[in-house]
């Protein structure tokens, strides 16, 4: 430990997270300081500059659904099958994720109304583990699709993945065929599906349920890919177009069918329910 | 001539040995054939007993093998009346997934695969065999179109990934990625995949999401490479022989988790040195996975493959 450390370590300050609860946040789009509080009343959108910060399950859901949802039970899955283990054990990056989490694992599926009507909403926390997909989260997309043709109801997820979980090798790759057993379920039973692609939403999420939608609504800003924007620049030695894989450049190429600021998502969400409504199906 | 791998050295000295002195026996007195067969068992030997305890990360080095057989060789050697079908009907023709009705030894299929290319022509032709959108939008395509018809589906799986680049984003390449593998899924004819050198990710289980997976013995199955695993998580790239053994990305590691059926074994030294006797081999075994299959109804069919992916962790 250098000299300089040793007496940081001693001020009374502690480091940036533990003080007073963010008082204030920095804008990652334009770096303005905001107050927490008045920030989160946003719906963590910069009143600057509109960026659209990331967010966790517990306010997403509480931001899309009627008072009075409730959380479906974490599905159980095997922990670390394949006993992982790079620079640290996946069991303990499990724990580390799980401490600063109110939930076991990235996907959280609660069932309950927006304006009204009855909708099951997943969504993919990227705070916990990068949103990365693995067994816990193929199973609780899957519980979350199937609570939805219980009650015969639309499913809503909202995406938000670095991608695979890699710590869970191919078993992460097999939730990919496994999530869309689901959505083609769904299909079949005339329920509809709407996936919110949240910042940021990459790999194979992306090139599973994310794309699998009735309808797509992107977050403004968010980032949308496939591969990763450094192994893309290695591959092709070119620089990238402005505004490369955001959402505004996936509405542009066809790929979502709107971008829609989160204020009104709920709204456009009740809106959508109200057309594609399950009764209707066959 | 083969091109030795690494950890094959030793063979290689072997083999060189014993073609020095086969030019020295020619024309000589000297009879030294007792030698040579020596030798040659020794080699034999030594060849079987380095394939029979390959490290992952050698295994990828087997399974990217410049002279592995590839989709056209498994078409030549096994496939008959084979009619390529090309494009996908919204852009363009994709020659890194190569498609078209086959006959397997008289079973009327259709066949869809990855095509890597054997020379720095056709590899280029191929890109490396990394699929475009238009490529899987094409084995969508001819999915739809064996299901309709009541062809069964068979997949030779043989990629690093699908291509990142520029154009295949603009054109959705997760879309596409995603929509074959729904088409996989909703095939109400039977479908066998085979895993023949590199599974890499969404490219590769964008064609493998069937009722039954096989794999060849050293090929691997995984979702990113022991590269990209070991710079994301190690930082660098040189720890890929960790990342590959911490992954379980091998035939034998695979069909334990249940991720894969069946292992199709290769020939003493990996399938590079007999490509006819793995082709041979794996034509056989799809062939009997079809037969089995074919009994069963489209909704039997379908059902086995959507147990199959959920009852998967």
């Amino acid at each position: 430990m250098s000299w300089l450390s040793r007496v940081r370590n001693a001020l009374p300050f502690g480091n940036k997270r533990e003080s007073p609860d963010n008082l204030w946040v920095k804008c990652p789009g334009c770096g303005e300081m905001l107050f927490t509080q008045e920030y989160e009343a946003n719906l963590s959108v910069c009143p600057r500059c509109g960026h659209h910060g990331r967010i966790g399950a517990d306010p997403r859901l509480a931001q899309i659904l009627d008072e009075g949802f409730k959380l479906l039970p974490a599905p159980k899955v095997k922990e670390d099958p394949l006993k992982f283990r790079d620079s640290k054990r996946y069991t303990d990056r499990l724990k580390a994720a799980r401490a600063n989490s109110a939930h076991p694992d990235a996907f959280t599926a609660a069932s309950g109304h927006i304006e009204g009507r009855k909708a099951v909403v997943g969504v993919q926390d990227f705070g916990f583990m990068g949103g990365s997909m693995g067994m816990a989260v193929g199973a609780a997309f899957c519980a979350g699709a199937e609570k939805a043709l219980a009650e015969k109801c639309a499913y809503i997820v909202v995406t938000a993945a670095g991608g695979a979980r890699m710590q869970e090798g191919i078993l992460s790759l097999m939730q990919m065929p496994k999530a869309t057993v689901m959505t083609r379920r769904l299909k079949e039973a005339g329920l509809p599906y709407i996936v919110v692609l949240a910042d940021p939403t990459t790999g194979g999420v992306t090139a599973s349920y994310a794309m699998l939608g009735d309808i797509h609504i992107a977050e403004p800003g968010a980032l949308i890919a496939f591969a990763g924007q450094r192994v893309i620049q290695e591959t092709i030695r070119e620089k990238l177009p402005e505004g490369f894989q955001r959402a505004e450049y996936l509405h542009q190429h066809g790929m979502v069918d709107m971008v829609v600021e989160r204020k009104d998502l709920r709204q456009t969400l009740a809106t959508l329910l109200d057309y594609l409504s399950p009764a209707k199906a066959a | 001539m083969i091109s030795y791998l690494e950890f094959e050295k030793p063979v290689a000295a072997l083999e060189a040995r014993i073609a020095e002195l086969r030019a020295a026996s020619e024309g000589d007195d000297v009879d030294i054939s007792a030698e040579i067969k020596r030798l040659e068992a020794k080699s034999a030997e030594l060849l079987a007993s380095t394939y029979a305890s390959l490290t992952p990360w050698q295994k990828t080095q087997v399974a990217r093998h410049p002279m592995r057989p590839h989709f056209k060789d498994y078409v030549e050697e096994i496939f008959d009346d084979f009619v390529p079908l090309g494009g996908d009907r919204y852009f363009g023709e994709d020659e890194a997934i190569i498609g078209g009705l086959a006959t397997l030894d008289g079973r009327k299929v259709m066949l869809i695969g990855h095509e890597k290319g054997h020379d720095t022509q056709s590899r280029i032709r191929h890109n490396f065999g990394m699929g475009k959108p238009e490529g899987y939008r094409k084995a969508v395509r001819l999915m739809e179109m064996a299901g309709r018809f009541g062809l069964p589906v068979v997949t030779l799986v043989d990629t690093s990934g699908a291509f990142p680049g520029i154009e295949a984003e603009e054109r959705g390449q997760a879309e596409a990625i995603a929509r074959s593998t729904e088409a996989c899924l909703a095939l109400p004819t039977p479908m066998v995949a085979a895993i023949v050198g590199e599974g890499g990710s969404g490219g590769a289980v964008a064609l493998a999401s069937a009722e039954r997976v096989l794999m060849l013995e050293h090929a691997v199955y995984s979702v990113i490479s022991p590269e990209g695993c070991a710079s994301i998580l190690w930082r660098t790239g040189e720890k890929a022989p960790l990342a590959a053994e911490a992954m379980k990305m091998t035939a034998h590691d695979l069909l334990e988790l249940g991720v894969i059926d069946r292992i199709v074994e290769e020939p003493a030294g990996g399938a590079h040195r007999d490509r006819r006797e793995t082709a041979l081999a794996l034509g056989a075994a799809i062939a009997q996975e079809l037969d089995a299959l074919n009994k069963k109804s489209s909704a039997a069919l379908r059902k086995m493959r959507e147990d199959r992916f959920l009852k998967i962790g």
